[in-house]
């Protein structure tokens, strides 16, 4: 009937348009007659965090749209964006606080007040301290939404056992590279020059099925400019489907590829002489370096004829500085990422792009006040998708401070909290005991491998605290459950986002009070806080009086940003070399010389390789393919899956299989297998995409699935857990990156092995 | 008067399935359906493959075989060229949904009658574009008046072929992809 009403109305008269889009917003519910209103925001369905405008009808939001004066999003949203009301209306959220009232992983609960169920925490957390000899006994795992205020937190309890995993298991040798190199983190948006790019390169980079919106209307976009791409991956990506050239590369190969595209360059001397003369350091012993990695000795183990390789390499250096081969986010595949994003770096950097047009840009901060807390007994532990946990420090804790449980300084020389190692201090109690865990949006069960030995550790704790918004499988083993709120019900902390042109500060506040007995993030780290005996870290009221002190910094107040939900700094933008040259200013290459540094003095000082080598990786056993993984456009990790909307658009992954050797397992396309890795752990049901779009040597599926937990019912056992087949994985030496490609698994049909 | 057309350019779509939401969100489509949909064609043998991200919805076709089959005058052609719906008029009896060659058309499972995609006519009556063309992050999805050489439509078949799938159906329909050069039909 409500569309009836509105699509006769339009014969008689168009006079009431407005009110008639919002019946249609709301359509199947009750007709919308009150307030509307609209508020902006930024998007938490992921890191990228675009600018949001949020319609609310009568206390309901009904739709989510991208901000057009929002440099992120441009007015566009993804799938997952929108989406966001369905998380916020999510039936299967949780409520109320929790209280265990079973053993460890069993899931009995009792309700309880916010007050108990703080009080109570705290009461566990500091007897932690007392009988396990300190604060660093408690680890703090700060993620997601809420991560913000709880790493804040842990750095005032004082815990060297915190961060984040976006490190470890996903962008940190990345980060770690690029410090090494250009003296510059990459950080959370990618400073590609896209507008400006004539030949991109891509290697093992799935634009477009992770879905960052941005990097997808610059992606297009350039080659809609008639950018010219080469994909370089063992799958063929949807990237690859845009693609002049597809490379499939052998699994593991990629440095080698790196390295004899750098000697192609060298030999031919197709560098940017004057470039490097200018602002790199190490060129000579580079050259010497790659003079034997030739384009024949790459072609035998990348498996990419060595024509290719020498066309590409050519192409690339035609484009010189317009050529780009940006880094990929999750870098952390076999155990050696750090060096091989070197390479990656020192190829760009032999094409002079960084600080050039069509390479990668100076992203310049904007500028907002810190709010002044007192100093804490450690520095905030980072770890995020942002690369906060990438430092190059060699971080002095105090005298009164044990050292972090995860080997840094001994397994691995630089970086944040590396989890699996973590996990297995708990699980040995090795170098000492760690028997307290906080953990603020992080997901244990589907972000963490060897999930066996994580459920141990979990076992040995004598307090497991979890804040979250769903009950994930790993939510429901902790002693005390305390339901956040999501970003559309509390304030954010700003969020200041370095940009090419536009430098800018966005904001986040509630645009509808909390559902059910939630309560913010910011909230809950503050009340716990202070019954630790920490109130002088939270001295603030509440979120609102420590954004306007912050706001205060710019002339601004949380009444005045709120009308665009936005502040930019264009003023603070210099994005070129020549922006710092023709001021009179040094160009900012942060490494210890203040130039690029292809030939890495302190890698060599720490005992380790100062330019990148190729390290051979252990191939599949037989009758075994290696296990690739990655993103789909439609989900963030193992968050959105049983998201109404997003779950309807994609219920359960697939495993990518190659046709031909299909048809030699004899399996068909959309029948159920089983996959079973070289430890024997054993996957649930997924079905089989039997395609021409992958090696033989591997197959992959989408990450995040594979859930048993049937108090989220639309993600209950659908598809599979790569996570579940990852019980093995490569520790990074200079980054403490976890490389996960290096595990192996074959198909189990039902009743029986496939011969 | 206007002669509304759509187009989704498959070298720029990367199945990125923000336009299916958008819709949802914007029309209020049960959750259980969609309409409009995004599916991947894969053609060729490794290591020579093809990939493209093929949309299905209502095409507004000029000859429309849902509006000529419906037997209560629910289903009609407007003065814009849209395919609509009077949903009073519908009885549910389904011939559309069987009539048209695209596949387009469903039954709404909470009221009952034939759905399809309006091209947003609402959005249209304020000038804004149907809200699939407005979130698409790389631009894939192009919308405009085929009577106006300015608009976004006429410009964008400027450099790029069309192509209509099942063309020889002779509908005509209003909805098509671009690409810069024909590959075979999937």
């Amino acid at each position: 009937m409500i569309d009836f009403t509105r699509r006769e109305f339009f014969k008689l008269s168009t006079a009431t348009v407005g009110a008639l889009s919002i019946d249609c917003s709301t359509f199947g519910r009750k007709k919308a007659k009150g307030e509307t209103g609209t508020k902006y925001s930024f998007c938490d369905m992921c890191y990228w965090h675009c600018g949001i405008k949020v319609k609310v009808v009568n206390g309901r939001v009904v739709k989510i749209t991208g901000d057009e004066n929002d440099p992120l999003s441009r007015g566009k949203l993804c799938a997952r964006g929108q989406a966001g009301i369905q998380q916020l209306y999510n039936p299967d959220r949780l409520k109320k606080p929790l209280i265990s009232t079973g053993k460890r992983g069993e899931g009995k609960y009792r309700e309880a007040s916010w007050k108990e169920a703080l009080d109570y925490s705290a009461e566990k957390l500091l007897k932690v301290s007392e009988k396990w000899g300190g604060p660093e006994a408690t680890a703090w795992l700060c993620h997601c939404s809420c991560g913000g205020l709880f790493g804040h937190l842990a750095a005032a309890w004082g815990s060297p056992n915190s961060g984040g995993p976006a490190h470890a298991l996903c962008i940190g040798g990345r980060e770690i590279a690029s410090k090494l190199t250009f003296g510059r983190p990459v950080g959370e948006h990618m400073p590609v020059d896209w507008e400006n790019a004539r030949f991109i390169v891509l290697i093992g980079n799935h634009i477009g099925e992770n879905s960052h919106n941005t990097l997808m209307q610059d992606f297009i976009g350039a080659l809609d400019n008639g950018a010219k791409l080469a994909v370089v991956d063992p799958r063929f990506s949807t990237a690859a489907s845009k693609a002049d050239w597809w490379l499939p590369i052998k699994p593991g190969t990629d440095t080698a590829l790196l390295l004899a595209w750098m000697n192609v360059i060298i030999s031919e001397e197709r560098y940017d002489k004057e470039y490097l003369d200018k602002y790199a350091i190490g060129f000579e012993e580079l050259k010497n370096h790659v003079s034997e990695y030739t384009p024949e000795w790459a072609a035998k183990i990348t498996e990419i004829e060595a024509g290719t390789i020498v066309q590409i390499a050519r192409e690339m250096a035609k484009y010189g500085h317009h050529a780009v081969i940006p880094p990929n986010r999750h870098v952390s595949w076999y155990g050696n990422d750090t060096q091989r994003m070197r390479a990656l770096f020192i190829l760009n950097a032999l094409l002079g792009n960084y600080g050039r047009e069509g390479g990668f840009y100076f992203a310049a901060k904007p500028w907002v006040m810190e709010y002044e807390y007192p100093p804490s007994k450690l520095a905030s532990a980072g770890g995020g998708c942002g690369g906060g946990g990438g430092g190059l420090g060699s971080e002095v804790l105090p005298d009164n401070v044990r050292p972090r449980v995860d080997g840094k300084g001994e397994k691995f020389l630089y970086g944040g909290l590396v989890e699996p190692e973590l996990f297995k201090a708990m699980a040995t109690g090795k170098p000492y005991p760690v028997k307290g865990l906080v953990a603020a949006g992080t997901n244990l069960f589907h972000s963490m491998p060897n999930v066996p030995r994580v459920k141990k550790a979990l076992k040995n704790l004598d307090f497991y605290l979890c804040v979250d918004i769903l009950p994930q499988e790993h939510v429901m083993w902790a002693d005390v459950i305390l339901p956040d709120t999501t970003y559309l019900e509390r304030y954010g902390d700003l969020h200041a986002v370095p940009h090419k042109t536009t430098p800018f500060i966005s904001f986040r506040e509630p645009v509808i009070k909390p559902l059910y007995d939630t309560k913010p993030g910011w909230w809950i780290a503050r009340e716990l806080g202070k019954r630790l005996g920490l109130d002088e870290y939270f001295p603030w009221e509440n979120y609102e009086e420590y954004l306007n002190t912050r706001l205060d910094s710019l002339g601004l107040s949380v009444e005045e940003i709120r009308k665009k939900g936005i502040v930019k700094q264009p003023q603070m933008s210099k994005p070129y070399i020549k922006d710092y040259e023709s001021k009179g200013e040094v160009v900012p290459f942060k490494t210890p010389s203040g130039k690029i540094e292809i030939y890495s003095k302190r890698l060599k000082e720490a005992g380790l390789d100062p330019l990148p080598k190729y390290e051979k990786v252990e191939e599949p056993p037989d009758g075994y393919f290696r296990l690739l993984y990655g993103r789909s456009p439609v989900h963030s990790f193992s968050r959105t899956q049983s998201n109404r909307w997003l779950s309807k658009i994609m219920r359960e992954n697939e495993v990518w299989v190659n046709a031909k050797v299909a048809k030699k397992l004899g399996l068909r396309h959309g029948e159920y297998v089983a996959l079973e890795n070289q430890d024997g752990a054993k996957s649930n049901k997924i079905k089989v995409k039997v395609t021409e779009r992958i090696r033989s040597d591997c197959v992959y599926m989408v990450h995040g699935f594979g859930h048993n937990t049937p108090k989220l019912k639309r993600q209950h056992r659908k598809g599979a857990s790569d996570i579940a087949l990852q019980t093995r994985y490569k520790l990074d030496p200079i980054s403490g990156s976890c490389g996960l490609h290096v595990n192996f698994v074959k198909f189990v049909k039902s009743g029986g092995r496939v011969s | 008067m206007s002669k509304y057309a759509m187009a989704v350019d498959l070298e720029k779509c990367v199945g990125c399935g923000a336009c299916m939401v958008a819709c949802k969100a914007e029309n209020g489509v049960p959750p259980e359906v969609f309409r409009l949909t995004v599916y991947e064609i894969e053609q060729g043998t490794f290591p020579d493959v093809k990939v493209e991200f093929r949309h299905d919805q209502c095409r507004h076709c000029e000859i429309a075989p849902c509006v000529l089959v419906c037997p209560t005058g629910a289903s009609f052609i407007d003065k814009n060229g849209l395919v609509r719906l009077n949903a009073t008029r519908c009885i549910g009896c389904k011939a559309c949904v069987v009539a048209c060659p695209y596949d387009a058309r469903f039954t709404n499972p909470e009221k009952g009658y034939a759905e399809k995609c309006s091209f947003c006519d609402h959005r249209l009556a304020e000038d804004k574009q149907p809200v699939c063309v407005q979130t698409c992050p790389t631009g894939a999805r192009v919308f405009g008046d085929l009577d106006d050489p300015k608009s976004d439509i006429r410009v964008a078949l400027k450099d790029k072929k069309i192509h209509i799938p099942k063309k020889e159906i002779g509908t005509r329909p209003k909805f098509f992809y671009l690409k810069k050069k024909l590959t075979e039909e999937a």
